[in-house]
């Protein structure tokens, strides 16, 4: 467990690999809340507390349970049910202690039970940070600094683009490409500008 | 019979999960570098479709309606972990190439999207004839975007090459290609469906 590791993981988590603009996870709820700042802003949060969160909870599942009994192929649907378990109670535990925040989040959380990226984050960190079934050094620090970084990036991305989505509304485009054909052409240019940082090394 | 087969045909063209209703399109971006890849994600989600469907629509009366989403997704998880498995077991080489997009069929909206708005209302054959249309409709989405982007960033289609001195736009194999090309795909069947209307 080294500082050069942490900050490797950083760059790609949140530039070389994003994951919106090269891993294509979560492009769905990018390309649906991402017409104005605020909205965007709202579930980029949501979604960086739930991956940190499902990142250290699927560690510890796999860690202390799938491997110990030999049941890493039950991988998928332990994960999954586990994160959906897990926003469900977040939902109503915020629900009920803070109803403002509620309002601000609630309607993005149910969504994030099926955003590929919370379940992308959780099947990269066992394939990068476990191997031969066994846990690599420092692999539990590894993992939860993914999944926040992974949350770092998709919140870059989102708010990138909802920053242009706002302009466009005062621009004269094509009546074909309004809306949903646009916002890919965008996110095109986008991601060819994040091409850039390919080649980071330390 | 007509009309089971119109159940299949509504999901190739009308009802088009790509095109159309816009649904699943993380792996379809991400698998698609070359027709093998296109065409391997699209058998496995068309057998995860088909699978899920008769299953749901057969349980349809036992699932409780409050916690119909988890109830779901657990079907779909154990069709998609036998895709994973199988997949290991046969095809290693199409395992590797489409690494974590396999278990991310679970998330894949199509899927669910289908259990939700028609499995859970519709009896088994109408369902089981729906998941195939949906299927193939995915897989044919999944060719033709795969097609454009294995012949405009390798210059070969299906690994042969097929014309001669032809340079290859590299950027169409990396992610910013997938994602100008479906824009403008999608933009362009926005022209059509305008000009039908």
């Amino acid at each position: 467990m080294n500082l050069t590791q942490f900050l490797t993981i950083f760059i790609s988590a949140v530039f070389i690999y994003n994951v919106i603009l090269s891993r294509f996870l979560g492009l769905c709820s990018f390309i649906a809340i991402s017409k104005e700042t605020k909205p965007a802003l709202a579930m980029s949060l949501s979604v960086m507390f739930v991956t940190t969160m499902s990142s250290i909870i699927t560690w510890f599942i796999y860690r202390f349970l799938l491997i110990p009994f030999n049941l890493t192929y039950l991988r998928t649907i332990s994960f999954i049910l586990v994160i959906a378990t897990f926003v469900q109670l977040v939902e109503m535990i915020i629900r009920k202690i803070a109803p403002p925040l509620y309002r601000f989040f609630g309607i993005y959380l149910p969504l994030i039970t099926v955003n590929c990226a919370v379940l992308g984050v959780a099947v990269l960190n066992s394939d990068m940070f476990f191997t031969n079934n066994k846990a690599v050094t420092g692999s539990f620090y590894y993992s939860v600094f993914q999944g926040i970084c992974v949350g770092l990036g998709y919140t870059l991305a989102m708010l990138l683009m909802s920053g242009i989505r706002e302009r466009l509304d005062y621009c004269d485009v094509p009546e074909a490409v309004k809306e949903f054909p646009l916002a890919f052409i965008i996110a095109s240019i986008m991601s060819l500008s994040f091409l850039g940082f390919n080649g980071f090394k330390f | 019979m007509q009309k089971l087969f119109r159940e299949f045909l509504k999901g190739i063209i009308k009802e088009n999960p790509t095109f159309v209703l816009a649904l699943g399109l993380c792996p379809t971006l991400a698998v698609s570098v070359s027709v093998i890849n296109g065409i391997g994600m699209g058998i496995a989600a068309t057998f995860v479709l088909v699978g899920s469907n008769i299953i749901i629509s057969g349980l349809k009366n036992f699932i409780p309606d409050r916690i119909r989403i988890p109830c779901f997704i657990v079907v779909i998880a154990t069709f998609v972990t036998i895709t994973e498995l199988t997949m290991k077991a046969y095809a290693p080489a199409l395992d590797r190439a489409l690494g974590i997009y396999v278990p991310l069929i679970v998330v894949n909206c199509i899927v669910l999207g289908r259990a939700e708005a028609y499995a859970q209302k519709s009896t088994v054959l109408n369902s089981l004839f729906d998941g195939i249309g949906m299927g193939v409709g995915f897989t044919l989405a999944l060719i033709l975007i795969s097609a454009i982007r294995e012949f405009l960033g390798a210059g070969t289609l299906l690994n042969h090459a097929v014309v001669k001195g032809f340079n290859p736009v590299l950027v169409m194999s990396m992610p910013s290609g997938a994602l100008l090309i479906i824009g403008l795909l999608l933009g362009f069947f926005n022209i059509l469906k305008k000009r039908r209307a």
